[in-house]
């Protein structure tokens, strides 16, 4: 698979050195959609020559989408690539690795997005017996969590507000709003369920979040929406745990904990923007971290832990003043960058200046002006960034400090729409009954493709899995896979898996009713009266890619090579969450026990008490009572023999 | 009830309570019409008081500065909507964008049963904007609405541009917790029942309406705009809703404490608060204001756009701009910081409004009357029916003791079933055709009457009501016998109970019009037998019967708005009185319509029955 990719990216490069001027070093740059397209660097590749006077400047870097295997393997290799400030470990074994990026997109609605990713690479195994007691890079708490707890891969992310992707376009890595923790235990384990309990409370207390509420009635096991992302073939969903917590809160005191595990914790490199009072001045906040097993080199013969660290912040245009659109790392971040993580292999800030197609016509203004620009395909759609290199004090200009400036000069343009979106709502009114209606679009113009649903519903939400239809186009549409697993009360909640074909510029909807159950009072919630929440679904799909969707591209691409669509970007991989659901519960007046109590055992004692007496005694009429004078002249009257008186 | 285990005390306390019962029935009576009449006095009320702790005791910064800007894009909104001949969309849609907000519109339409004459329409087709201000951080769960009408004219220009005033400032928060929704809706109730239907995705009245594109989770509490006038003298709050249902008290009083904090008048049906509790007049006037707000109740219409909210279990309230000739005027900008006021201490809700009372009357904006305090009145007037059925259960029970020797009369005084269950089935079998012909036969009655659609259908329902009055000569008829004394005895006591069972659970969900039906009902229901002068109580039954406590409440509520209408308008209004609420039934799922025609009119037609037993 390797050897076609290095084939087009010479070809790609050879190009490049003939249409413009090239003078490329190669750097490592990482993009990921957070599944399996990795970025990797080309082979290095270098061709002076001069002459497109505009251009004379720039320097192009081509990236290739490629498999996060290839694209580790890749990294493995750079490894040693010789531009490099970093200070190399002075114990060579086990070596260990530190990237740190930030990319910028501006958004067409005047919003700014920032995703910052730091990936700490570890050439170790956990799992081989002897005992890892060195750490360097690696965090040792998480480190100790994954021998101890024999965990193949572990995803957790944390998320405040909602991702928009009608207006925002695809995250680089999607994250439903609350917490999201899935794990791959080890085959080796036995007890998934208790080692699944230990380790959510483990790393509750590891990220200071309430991951200890995660038990048996939130937790399912997925069999086919979460596959692992690392190497190991293991599909066997029983070491599988998937839960989410929609009512998480996520604030500064998940970020701190966060930031320790960097290397650098936020005294320098790319952490330092990482300053929570602008942070969650934003719209969205995401962070997460994902662990996993990835090849160590090329034949992987042996295998490297990836840790994964991102963070994502959307700031908003309205509320941060002004109205201008104008950005700056001090406007997002109240921060100027300094200097590069000194333990860090790389250290990058990309731009997106995909929508300043020419030179001449910029959307926006980028200061200071960066020679270097990176092409890649992210999510299916070739970009262009610009990419800021903070290993080399050049960056930093004379003022040893870096604060990139977007400012937009036009705010026309519009945003190529996203080809798969869902949402997802609560039909009907009243406290007995409603309906789940999950929508599902497909925005492409001609192509269907197949989605996997996912929908884990508490139990106390009973889902009438006979009303469940699936429509598209006013047509029934039936899934040609369905994974159901009822409910149990208290004990699990209901999972519902369906592999769905949407068929193309359609709307398909999914609906089921249910009913409410209603809870025991000791069940309720501190504030029952604001509702329970439902998960967000988790709609996984390989889609069609926007680039193979374009014909006549603007690209300069030789006839020949764009005849078939490629394969790695003919389709690629998304997740989107839908909204999570507040669903209000037939709720009893809380405030009312003692007054329900006295009225209860009132109407039991008195009302239904006499009329059952009422209802059921026979009545006689008594003789009248002899008085006490007459009942003691009897005595006497007995004792004299003589007849008692009547 | 040891009471009445002892047979002894059971007869004594059963022959004091037969023989004393037209005195009791009449004390009660009276009791209950006083306690009701006591229920205004301030002394009695209690004050009102916020009790959800979460609006309580947060203090928050009104800072809404855009008065002015609102005024003007109300006005450009009204030459937008004059250029267009109705509501400008597209204006709306491209003013919402450039405020930052998601837009959105529905489209839907509607062909009204027959022509409502009051609005001048029948085919209704229209299209609702909404903008969504998306909270930052916070996952599309809960959400506010803010509304204001596009009415046909000049009204209501001032709150749509406040409501765009407001988009844009709320905009620039971020304090915000929930998604706030601004909903211009077209058409008043229709377009909003389209758009609440829409949101909900039911269809209970089988309106037309295009699927919502937007949504932002569970409604938690809403209010609708109507603004006139660039200044306005005081604030009217209107929170009766569609059947009777009123909102969490706590939104009224939320309005209350930002009136008083801002210094905004403000008046609850119309009628400004006075101090003079102590006074005739003072007492009147809070009677006046209560008593509106029962009429108004009773009636079971939505009063203001947000009366259809209700029915999804979301907290609304109608905030109405009234401009006077009294000299002191609050500005646009201070009405704007009174809404956000509201709006961010609705934002700081973290549960719905539950916590305060949903069964409250009030007197005044900051006196209340709880459920507790109301219902005995109207505990009293049922009481009234139990008495009254016990009392004949005795006399029936009674009578085949008494008889117990000779054993010849006990066959003859059991009445047939036959005797009972004619009456009940042809009562409502009259009421059945009440409910559903009037609307049916519309076309027939225009071809052969000189009327227009509406008048069709309001003189059909007039007729076959009228026509129902025939029903004890229909009935005797169908019988074969004569009716016998025990005969009309079970009927009554039948009717008795079944109007009690009626008005108790009518009372329960709209105390108000259970009250009003009592007082008018429960007299007739008392003392009708067929022993009474015939055509005097014939008169009276008819005067007490349930379409002239109507005719009584259109005049009494004009006189208490201090509109007085003499006898000719009160008819007309009377007439389009009956056609509103035949339309409020099929339009928005009225209940009143149904529960006269249906249970109501066959209920009195048995004591009508009763008077003229053979």
């Amino acid at each position: 698979m390797a050897a076609p990719k290095c084939g087009l990216s010479v070809f790609l490069f050879i190009l490049f050195g003939l249409t413009i001027t090239t003078l490329a070093d190669g750097h490592g740059s990482t993009l990921t959609d957070g599944q399996n397209a990795g970025a990797a660097d080309s082979p290095e590749a270098a061709e002076p020559a001069a002459e497109r006077p505009v251009l004379e400047e720039r320097r192009w870097e081509a990236t290739e989408v490629q498999e996060a295997t290839s694209s580790d393997a890749a990294d493995g290799k750079q490894e040693t690539s010789p531009p490099q400030t970093v200070i190399t470990p002075s114990v060579p074994q086990p070596k260990d690795d530190f990237q740190e990026e930030l990319v910028i997109r501006p958004l067409h609605s005047g919003d700014i997005y920032a995703s910052f990713q730091f990936r700490t690479l570890w050439e170790t195994d956990f799992m081989r017996g002897n005992k890892v007691s060195h750490y360097r890079l690696f965090p040792k708490s998480l480190g100790q969590v994954i021998s101890k707890f024999s965990v193949r891969e572990l995803h957790i992310s944390f998320t405040q507000g909602y991702w928009r992707t009608m207006q925002w376009g695809q995250p680089f890595l999607p994250s439903p709003p609350g917490a999201e923790l899935w794990v791959w235990f080890q085959d080796t384990v036995t007890d998934v369920d208790a080692t699944w309990k230990e380790l959510t409370n483990v790393l509750s207390g590891i990220f200071c979040a309430s991951l200890n509420f995660i038990d048996s009635t939130n937790t399912v096991q997925p069999s086919a929406s979460f596959k692992p992302l690392g190497i190991g073939n293991v599909t066997d969903h029983r070491f599988l745990r998937y839960a989410t917590l929609p009512r998480e809160i996520v604030c500064t005191e998940n970020l701190t904990p966060w930031k320790k595990l960097l290397p650098c914790g936020s005294k320098a490199g790319l952490a330092v923007l990482l300053k929570s009072e602008k942070l969650f001045h934003s719209s969205f906040h995401s962070q997460a971290v994902h662990i996993r097993p990835v090849c160590r080199d090329w034949q992987c013969r042996s295998m490297s832990w990836e840790l994964r660290q991102t963070l994502n912040a959307v700031f908003d245009l309205h509320t941060s003043g002004q109205g201008k659109r104008e950005w700056s790392l001090f406007k997002m971040f109240s921060r100027t960058l300094t200097e590069a993580c000194p333990l860090a292999s790389s250290s990058k800030i990309y731009i997106d200046v995909t929508d300043n197609p020419e030179v001449l016509f910029l959307s926006f203004d980028l200061s200071p002006a960066t020679s270097l620009l990176s092409q890649a395909v992210v999510l299916g759609d070739r970009r262009t960034f610009s990419v800021y290199d903070l290993t080399q004090q050049a960056t930093f200009g004379s003022v040893r400090s870096l604060n990139l400036l977007i400012r937009w000069k036009s705010s026309d343009g519009d945003m190529l729409r996203p080809l798969l979106h869902a949402e997802r709502y609560v039909a009907g009114y009243g406290l007995q009954a409603g309906e789940i209606h999950t929508l599902m679009y497909n925005h492409h113009p001609f192509r269907s493709f197949p989605v996997l649903l996912l929908d884990s519903v508490p139990w106390y939400l009973r889902l009438y899995i006979h009303t469940l239809t699936v429509t598209s186009k006013g047509k029934d549409n039936k899934p040609s896979y369905i994974h159901y697993q009822p409910s149990k009360d208290r004990v699990r909640p209901h999972l519902l898996e369906m592999l769905v074909q949407l068929p193309p510029n359609s709307v398909t909807e999914v609906t089921v009713q249910f009913e409410r159950a209603l809870l025991k009072w000791t069940e309720y919630t501190p504030d029952p009266n604001h509702g329970f929440y439902v998960g967000s679904s988790v709609i996984s799909s390989l889609v069609p890619s926007t680039v193979a969707m374009d014909t006549n591209s603007t690209q300069e691409m030789p006839l020949f090579s764009s005849f078939f669509p490629n394969k790695e970007e003919s389709s690629y991989f998304v997740r989107v969450y839908t909204e999570p659901l507040l669903v209000n519960l037939p709720t009893p007046d809380f405030s009312m026990p003692y007054n329900v109590i006295c009225l209860t055992c009132t109407v039991v004692a008195v009302g239904y008490g006499s009329l059952y007496n009422l209802l059921t005694r026979s009545f006689q009429i008594e003789e009248p009572n002899p008085g006490l004078a007459k009942r003691i002249a009897n005595v006497i009257r007995r004792m004299r023999g003589v007849p008692p008186l009547s | 009830m040891g009471l009445l285990s002892d047979p002894t005390r059971r007869r004594a306390l059963i022959s004091l309570l037969t023989r004393l019962n037209a005195p009791i029935c009449v004390v009660c009576y009276m009791a209950g019409v006083a306690w009701f009449m006591g229920l205004a006095f301030e002394p009695f009320t209690l004050r009102t008081y916020m009790s959800e702790n979460a609006m309580g005791s947060t203090m928050v910064e009104e800072r809404f500065p855009a008065g002015e800007r609102a005024l003007a894009t109300g006005r450009e909104f009204s030459a937008h909507k004059k250029r267009v001949g109705g509501m400008p969309v597209d204006w709306l849609v491209k003013t919402m964008q450039a405020r930052g907000l998601e837009v959105f519109t529905q489209r839907f339409s509607r062909t009204l049963p027959f022509p409502d004459e009051d609005k001048e329409r029948y085919m209704v087709k229209g299209t609702n904007v909404y903008g969504i201000l998306r909270a930052p951080r916070a996952p599309r769960t809960e959400a506010l609405v803010l509304s204001a009408p596009c009415s046909p004219g000049d009204h209501n220009n001032q709150a749509v541009g406040l409501l765009l005033g407001l988009a844009s400032y709320f905009r620039n928060q971020i304090f915000w917790a929930k998604d706030i929704i601004f909903l211009v809706n077209e058409h008043d109730l229709i377009g909003m029942q389209a758009w609440l239907e829409g949101y909900h995705h039911t269809n209970t009245t089988g309106m037309d309406w295009s699927p919502l594109q937007g949504r932002a989770g569970s409604i938690q509490a809403a209010l609708s705009l109507e603004l006139s006038s660039d200044v306005v003298t005081s604030l009217d709050l209107i929170l009766e809703g569609l059947n009777g249902q009123l909102p969490n008290l706590d939104l009224a009083n939320l309005f209350y404490a930002f009136c008083q904090k801002i210094g905004v008048l403000c008046t609850i049906q119309g009628k400004l608060q006075r101090n003079d509790w102590d006074s005739v007049s003072g007492y009147s006037h809070a009677v006046q204001t209560m008593m509106l707000m029962v009429l108004k109740q009773a009636s079971g219409r939505p009063w203001g756009d947000h009366g259809l909210f209700l029915r999804y279990h979301i907290e609304a309230a109608t905030v109405r701009g009234i401009n006077s000739f009294r000299p002191y005027k609050t500005d646009c900008t201070t009405v704007g910081r009174l809404l956000e006021g509201m709006y961010r201490k609705l934002n700081n809700l973290l549960e719905r409004l539950h916590q305060s009372y949903f069964f409250y009357l009030m007197p005044s904006l900051s006196h209340f009357v709880s459920i507790g305090y109301y219902m005995p009145a109207f505990g009293l007037l049922a009481a009234i029916l139990l008495l009254r059925a016990l009392d004949l259960w005795v006399q029936l029970s009674a009578a085949p003791q008494r008889d117990e020797d000779g054993v010849t009369d006990v066959e003859q005084t059991a009445p047939g079933v036959l005797s009972i269950l004619t009456p009940l089935v042809i009562s409502h079998l009259t009421g059945a055709a009440l409910y559903s012909l009037p609307v049916r036969f519309q076309d027939v009655a225009v071809e052969h009457f000189p009327v227009s659609e509406t008048e069709a259908v309001v003189l059909t329902a007039i007729a076959i009501y009228t026509a129902g009055l025939a029903l004890p000569h229909n009935t005797q008829r169908l019988l074969s016998g004569e009716g016998t004394e025990q005969g009309w005895k079970v009927l009554k006591l039948l009717a008795l109970l079944y109007l009690a069972v009626l008005l108790g659970c009518t009372a329960l969900i709209n105390f108000s019009l259970g009250f009003i039906l009592a007082l008018s009902l429960v007299p007739v229901a008392a003392f009708v037998t067929p022993h009474i002068p015939k055509l005097l109580s014939a008169v009276v039954l008819v005067l007490l019967s349930p379409a002239c406590t109507l005719l009584f409440a259109v005049f009494f509520f004009h006189e208490l708005q201090e509109t007085p209408v003499s006898f000719h308008e009160g008819w007309l209004l009377y007439l389009s009185v009956i056609s509103q609420g035949i339309l409020d039934h099929c339009l928005y799922g009225s209940l009143l319509f149904p529960l006269a025609a249906l249970l109501l009119y066959p209920c009195w037609l048995l004591f009508w029955n009763i008077l003229f037993w053979k």
